[in-house]
């Protein structure tokens, strides 16, 4: 039998703003009576080129294809015409709606009669295995049923082509395993399936071809029966490639930070970190890759005291006292009254690190305001740290009294790491501080990283290229799912073998069931 | 006496139907319009303006007055007026996406100071010396009872004596009862209230949802103007008689839970708490004014309870008070 081209994607751009392109030139081809994987790292443009099917965006050039009919996909009503049903990572339902409401939500046609809706969804669950009670209100759901409800909504509407984004994300191995059942039905019936994921062994196991991208770019497609993991890792991966950054060798590593045994579990009951152990040394870059997601945010804010760990231990040896504290359940301000002089630069500047609508004075003093003896705040020594960042930084603002949202992204993250580095720290904990950085803004942070490293700081690095980890760090703890999936050495490992750790994790969760 | 307290309560209690079913049409498209004690006053005005020129245009002589115009003229002029503001606020809060607490505070001031300016100049135009005008011949026909409902006894005098706009306020409730819980329209409204991103996704048209019920629900509050001054007032405007009437309407919205068939039965209520202080004898001064706060008191008494039941059914619109920008993912 041969396949009829669902969709086609012919040199498909797609810009955001004049620097960023997410999407460069890419085509692509999915087939009726087949499930498509696309496959790419984070930030590889595998969500903003199925949201350009989806009519969630509309593609800067090139064409779109659907049934050998070229398409003008303007709006997610549009979609739905051309019978294409995304279904997006974070669930778009309503919460105090049942099943059924939701399913049937946005459609015009027919008359509205929720029993008959009912029915025809039970009709569905049954044809394709789903298991769903159309009158349930999806806040009392597990994150499981939402999703079907989701899968059900396309379906309803008479989708044919079914882009499921990380459906796997926040499911458990058993539902996983349902899931895949039901897409493979789906597919047996002549839909064609897209799934978005970053997880090589689902892409082996459910997926008939694969195609990759890498940083935006298309790299190609292969038949799943003719790959293997590592294949499809490199092309994932890329090439290394060299960056230049000064590494010197770790100069009297002592034991900083040690984390056993670690979980942390979420409010749907789902792991975050899974008996995560490691140990920070002084005068160490340690590096953690992973996939977003993976836990890492979670693991930085149980140290700095922000999020509640269900059992484990965060010992911290006093470098000057000699004494070692546990700082589990304990608060930032805790923490600090401890003597630990912690420092953390997190993920989302604006958000966690510093107030938008404050200038850089006000912003330095968000550190120092306990400090000082008179009732009205001490403003002489933020100000000179603050024009100290300035100087030494070279940030680019007219002045220190600037609110920080003015500033460019390269700028505010300056502000922040100064601020954060001013503080003396004996451990410093970055999360992903090149995001969005020029190059010379980043060779900046990778210096100053470095000089902390010189000093004794024990330094905890989240980063996404993996490029430059390799470059940058001394070692490298990789973690998937929330578990440490391996804890190696910078200098020796090869990119792919980092590859392969980061799509580890579900592969043995499976092997253990 | 029991039978007039009812019967008083109902009176009292059916401006503040009208407002709060008018403001919850509203906070189910996700807006807040505290605007709403202005629009009831607009509406209260409107229909004033309307009346009082029909009647000057009958030469002020009751038997060339057509009951039907009289009615009908008030009734449409009340709508238009608080139909205009609500569309300041669509305007202001769903396309400018201001600040919907800011521009509804804005809107109710601005909506007293035109209604206290109007009624001081049609004062001045009507030439009497009084400080307020008195429709009493369009009241009378506003007011214009079941002709049997007198000889029914106690029944007669609960259920058929009042005067149109209190039947038409619980039939507006009783409709958007049904249209909120048994209608496409009403679920698409939901959705827009609870997560307009998800009814964007949907393909509904989350802006004219929003603009809609707004104007809805602002022609539905500004009748409750009109019914307070041609009902309730006898046609008679006064400066500043509407009172706080406005924001009871708003706690009663959270004493309904959203609800427009509880908001009947709470309207009631909150009109017999007001008027509570009437019927018990010796009281103070200054003990009336405790009654006066009953309504509020048991407002707060229900958001105590219905805070610690944490039923999601009985919270507010997930996205009230949020303004919907469809770029932010």
């Amino acid at each position: 039998m041969t396949k009829q081209p669902a969709i086609e994607l012919k040199n498909i751009t797609k810009r955001f703003g004049a620097q960023v392109i997410a999407n460069n030139n890419v085509s692509l081809t999915a087939y009726h009576g087949e499930i498509l994987s696309i496959l790419g790292e984070n930030g590889s443009g595998k969500t903003t080129l199925m949201n350009m099917i989806s009519g969630i965006y509309f593609p800067d050039e090139g064409q779109i294809f659907i049934n050998g009919q070229e398409a003008v996909i303007a709006s997610p009503k549009d979609a739905f015409k051309f019978k294409i049903g995304m279904i997006h990572q974070h669930f778009k339902l309503v919460d105090v709606f049942s099943a059924a409401e939701n399913v049937i939500l946005g459609i015009d046609e027919g008359k509205y009669n929720l029993k008959k809706s009912a029915e025809e969804i039970k009709k569905i669950s049954e044809q394709y295995g789903f298991d769903l009670d159309p009158e349930k209100k999806v806040y009392s759901m597990a994150v499981s049923e939402k999703q079907t409800v989701e899968i059900i909504k396309v379906l309803y509407r008479g989708a044919d082509i079914l882009i499921l984004d990380e459906p796997t994300a926040v499911l458990t191995p058993q539902e996983t395993a349902k899931l895949f059942d039901v897409l493979r039905k789906m597919r047996d019936d002549g839909k064609c399936i897209i799934i978005i994921t970053h997880k090589l062994h689902e892409v082996l196991s459910l997926s008939d071809r694969v195609s990759v991208l890498r940083k935006g770019e298309y790299v190609g497609t292969v038949n799943t029966n003719e790959t293997n993991e590592s294949e499809l890792t490199e092309m994932m991966v890329g090439k290394k490639v060299s960056l230049n950054i000064d590494r010197a060798e770790p100069k009297d590593p002592q034991d900083r930070l040690v984390i056993s045994g670690v979980d942390c579990i979420s409010r749907d009951g789902v792991a975050l970190l899974d008996s995560v152990s490691f140990t920070a040394r002084s005068g160490e870059i340690l590096g953690i890759a992973g996939i977003a997601g993976s836990g890492q945010r979670e693991l930085l804010e149980a140290i700095a005291g922000l999020q509640h760990i269900n059992s484990g231990e965060i010992l911290y040896n006093d470098p000057k006292s000699g004494k070692t504290e546990n700082l589990r359940d304990k608060t930032p301000v805790q923490i600090r009254e401890l003597g630990v002089r912690l420092s953390f630069v997190p993920e989302d500047r604006l958000g966690m690190g510093l107030v938008g609508n404050m200038d850089i004075v006000d912003n330095m003093m968000l550190r120092s305001y306990s400090k000082g003896h008179s009732m009205f705040l001490e403003r002489k020594s933020p100000k000179d740290l603050a024009m100290k960042i300035i100087s030494d930084l070279e940030v680019a603002t007219p002045g220190a009294s600037t609110p920080v949202r003015r500033l460019s992204g390269g700028n505010v993250q300056k502000v922040l790491v100064g601020r954060e580095i001013s503080a003396s720290p004996t451990v410093l904990m970055v999360a992903y501080p090149v995001r969005g950085l020029d190059i010379n803004s980043s060779y900046m942070i990778y210096n100053l990283l470095n000089e902390q490293k010189e000093k004794g700081v024990a330094i905890i690095f989240v980063g996404e290229d993996l490029d430059v980890l390799l470059e940058l760090c001394d070692r490298i703890m990789v973690i998937g799912s929330g578990k440490v999936t391996g804890i190696v050495d910078a200098r020796s490992v090869t990119k792919e073998e980092i590859g392969l750790l980061m799509t580890k994790s579900g592969e043995e969760e499976k092997q253990n069931d | 006496m029991i039978i007039q307290f009812i019967c008083r309560a109902i009176l009292l209690g059916v401006p503040l139907l009208y407002g709060s079913v008018g403001e919850i049409v509203t906070e189910k498209s996700g807006h807040l319009n505290l605007g709403i004690p202005g629009i009831m006053y607009v509406g209260a005005i409107s229909g004033i303006i309307g009346s009082f020129f029909y009647e000057q245009a009958c030469g002020n002589d009751i038997a060339k007055m057509n009951a039907f115009l009289a009615v009908l003229i008030p009734f449409l002029c009340a709508i238009v007026g608080s139909v205009i503001i609500g569309l300041i606020y669509s305007f202001l809060t769903v396309t400018l996406r201001a600040n919907q607490n800011v521009t509804g505070l804005a809107l109710t001031t601005f909506g007293i100071g035109l209604g206290n300016f109007f009624g001081g100049s049609l004062t001045k135009i009507g030439g009497g010396s009084e400080t307020f005008i008195a429709l009493t011949r369009t009241s009378g026909f506003f007011s214009a009872k079941i002709p049997f409902a007198d000889k029914l006894g106690w029944f007669g005098d609960i259920f058929l004596s009042h005067d149109f706009l209190t039947y038409l306020a619980i039939i507006i409730a009783v409709i958007v009862s049904l249209v909120l819980n048994r209608t496409r329209v009403g679920l698409n409204l939901r959705a827009v209230g609870e997560s307009p991103a998800t009814a964007d996704a949907a393909g509904i048209n989350v802006t004219r949802y929003k603009y809609f019920a707004t104007c809805i629900g602002s022609a539905i509050a500004g009748l409750g103007g009109l019914q307070y001054v041609m009902a309730y007032a006898n046609g008679v405007w006064t400066n500043n008689a509407f009172g706080d009437r406005g924001w009871m309407a708003i706690a009663l919205v959270i004493f309904a839970l959203w609800k427009p068939s509880v908001a009947i039965v709470g309207s009631f209520l909150f009109g017999a708490l007001c008027n509570a202080n009437n019927y018990i004898q010796g009281l103070g001064t200054a003990t009336q004014e405790l009654f006066k706060m009953l309504p509020y008191v048991v407002t707060i008494i229900v958001l105590v309870v219905i805070s610690m039941r944490k039923r999601r059914e009985f919270q507010p619109p997930a996205h009230l008070g949020l303004p919907y920008f469809r770029e932010e993912r």
